[in-house]
């Protein structure tokens, strides 16, 4: 199989690490402009459905031609980096909140300030961060990806024999988990906000896309009927979520349609958003063919980066996030200053990723070059 | 995820006609729309009317202040204060559960015992201590589901609270995930929510209260509380009211 990157998932992970970046910011009033707030799945979706789908194609081509211990060794390598960045991001937040536990004092607050008691027994909270346990706010993505990735291998070898039954497998999973109420133990209490037996259907289903099966759907995605029904179902999630903002108009939404719909569940993958992100995806493909010509256009180009670069710039908007609330939280909470710090964050991040992309061409082109073939980390820029 | 619905907020709120109540002080403003008007208080109405209105406020931390007079500068004394001077001859009485610490499903548990002192209305505050626990949203859900019936079963009306905005502890407390989720709530249980945390955002937008500035003094606190008692006071009121909502009304 000639096996050509196609662009588009490039761009648009390059997009969900930037509406993710947005999103992260605590009370960012530029984050109106993100996904989340016109339908029911947001940048999350995106993100997991394609790392899935480069996943598979990074370590899928490296499996077959080097072998199941192989390809799995490499999955795992990737997995223990980003275990590595997350709990270095795990040390910058600490040190925020034992800045703020020092320097913020108000009444209003008393009760909000509670949470700093956790500072009181590092020997607990430090050792639960470590077995990822306990995650602080916004912090649980990373987790995630690292459970997806670290159990990946065996999927992947079933995924490379026989695709339908390793989806169907990913699917039984996913309703058990629903059935069985089944999740991950979180602390100090719950689960995690990112069931990982929930969203692994996404992630496999990525994979599965990238090895032949988003050939197998072309012919239902291209149907009209399909994008019709694509269309129809986003304009409802469109028009639900205005209810949201708007809370008179929750009157408008019919008892039983509110029944049926609510909660919209995030922790466990509600159905409702796998609807939405897949109709969103239909939609996608339809307005951008694989090889549209603007794709290649220089304004899209920091977006294709960041895409390219993933692991080191979400670890990067992550950071940016915590000092984009450090900077709302010291010096200014108003309007204008959302959007700056905004703004300066993607140009920071497609910055960075500019860099790293650059300095990658020169290690490849340096002495003692290997050939690209045997680093399928670099020629896919990640999974 | 109401950010959409705040920013815009602040670009309105400026020009948007604000609540039609005309003695609030101007800081206690808000967009007219952020008030949820929608359902009526059928126990209430019928409390008015008997000129008894008995009001139970179950809440925790954030129902209160600190202080030797703290509950008399707290929200559920100042929705005293502006309800027996809005219903002129009908006995207002607010009585308190307030308990920092406390989640929602621990207040579910001692709600039957608070419900004796036959309230016409429960304004249940709730969603802080939840989030600091992390306790699971289901849970969380069906405490309120729960707590609602049992209040309703009763006889009387019910109106929620949602967390504080609380900028300084956002990166440590999902706050604002537990205060979408009691929106959830009251829309399916077709019941008015205040929605503290979205408020308290809007006015730290617009520069309205500093949330920011370390202080160990109690006056902005006392004026949130304040405001936040008027504008409950609001709702009760429209809610008393025997007018149909758009939609019907759920």
């Amino acid at each position: 199989m000639k096996a050509e990157r196609d662009l588009r998932l490039d761009l648009f992970r390059g997009l969900a690490l930037w509406l993710i970046f947005l999103d992260h910011i605590p009370s960012n009033s530029m984050s109106w402009i993100t996904i989340r707030n016109y339908g029911f799945s947001d940048a999350t979706e995106i993100f997991v459905f394609i790392s899935g789908f480069t996943a598979a194609f990074v370590y899928g081509r490296a499996m077959r031609e080097n072998g199941f211990m192989v390809g799995g060794v490499r999955v795992m390598r990737r997995a223990w980096q980003i275990y590595v960045a997350h709990v270095f991001l795990f040390a910058i937040y600490l040190a925020e909140i034992a800045y703020i536990s020092q320097r913020f004092d108000n009444p209003l607050f008393t009760e909000e300030m509670g949470i700093l008691d956790f500072l009181k027994q590092p020997d607990v909270t430090i050792i639960q961060a470590l077995l990822l346990k306990f995650k602080p706010v916004n912090m649980d993505v990373l987790p995630l990806y690292i459970v997806l990735l670290g159990t990946f291998a065996p999927m992947l070898w079933l995924l490379l024999r026989s695709p339908s039954l390793a989806l169907a497998l990913s699917g039984l999973i996913y309703v058990l988990m629903w059935w069985f109420d089944w999740n991950f133990p979180a602390y100090p209490g719950g689960g995690w906000i990112f069931n990982p037996l929930a969203w692994q259907l996404l992630f496999v289903f990525g994979a599965w896309c990238a090895l032949g099966g988003a050939r197998r759907l072309d012919r239902w995605v291209h149907s009209w009927w399909v994008l019709g029904l694509a269309i129809a179902y986003v304009l409802f999630c469109f028009a639900i979520t205005l209810t949201w903002h708007i809370p008179r108009l929750g009157g408008y939404v019919p008892q039983v349609i509110g029944d049926l719909i609510y909660p919209i569940d995030k922790t466990n993958l509600d159905v409702l958003r796998i609807a939405h992100f897949l109709s969103l995806a239909v939609i996608t493909i339809w307005l951008v063919p694989r090889n549209a010509a603007w794709l290649k256009l220089p304004l899209f180009r920091p977006l294709i980066l960041c895409g390219q670069n993933s692991l080191e710039i979400f670890c990067l908007g992550i950071f940016l996030a915590f000092a984009g609330h450090f900077i709302f939280t010291t010096i200014s909470n108003r309007l204008g200053m959302h959007i700056l710090v905004s703004v300066a964050g993607v140009s920071i991040m497609a910055a960075m990723a500019w860099f790293i992309s650059w300095y990658k061409k020169i290690e490849r082109r340096g002495p003692g070059a290997r050939p690209p073939a045997a680093r399928p980390g670099l020629a896919g820029g990640g999974a | 995820m109401r950010m959409l619905g705040s920013a815009l907020l602040v670009l309105v709120a400026t020009a948007v006609p604000v609540v039609a109540v005309p003695d609030h002080p101007a800081e206690c403003r808000i967009a007219e729309n952020q008030l949820d008007h929608g359902a009526e208080l059928p126990n209430v109405i019928k409390a008015i009317k008997a000129k008894q209105f008995n009001i139970l406020v179950i809440g925790a931390g954030s129902s209160t202040l600190p202080g030797a007079d703290g509950a008399t500068k707290a929200y559920p004394a100042r929705l005293q204060a502006v309800l027996a001077e809005r219903l002129p001859g009908v006995t207002v009485n607010v009585s308190t559960d307030v308990k920092s610490g406390r989640t929602a499903p621990e207040a579910l548990a001692t709600l039957k015992s608070a419900l004796a002192s036959k309230p016409a209305l429960v304004v249940w505050q709730a969603g802080t201590v939840d989030a600091m626990k992390s306790l699971e949203l289901d849970s969380f859900n069906a405490a309120l589901d729960k707590g609602v019936a049992t209040v309703q079963r009763a006889g009387a009306d019910v109106i929620l609270i949602n967390g504080q905005y609380s900028p300084r502890t956002e990166s440590l407390i999902a706050l604002s995930t537990y205060a979408e989720n009691m929106r959830w709530v009251a829309l399916r249980r077709g019941i008015p929510l205040l929605d503290r945390f979205n408020i308290m955002k809007v006015w730290a937008e617009l520069g309205t209260f500093d949330f920011e500035t370390p202080t160990k003094k109690l006056d902005i606190a006392e004026r949130v509380h304040d405001c936040i008692g008027r504008l409950l006071g609001d709702l009760v009121v429209e809610g008393s009211k025997t007018v149909a909502p758009p939609g019907g009304g759920r």
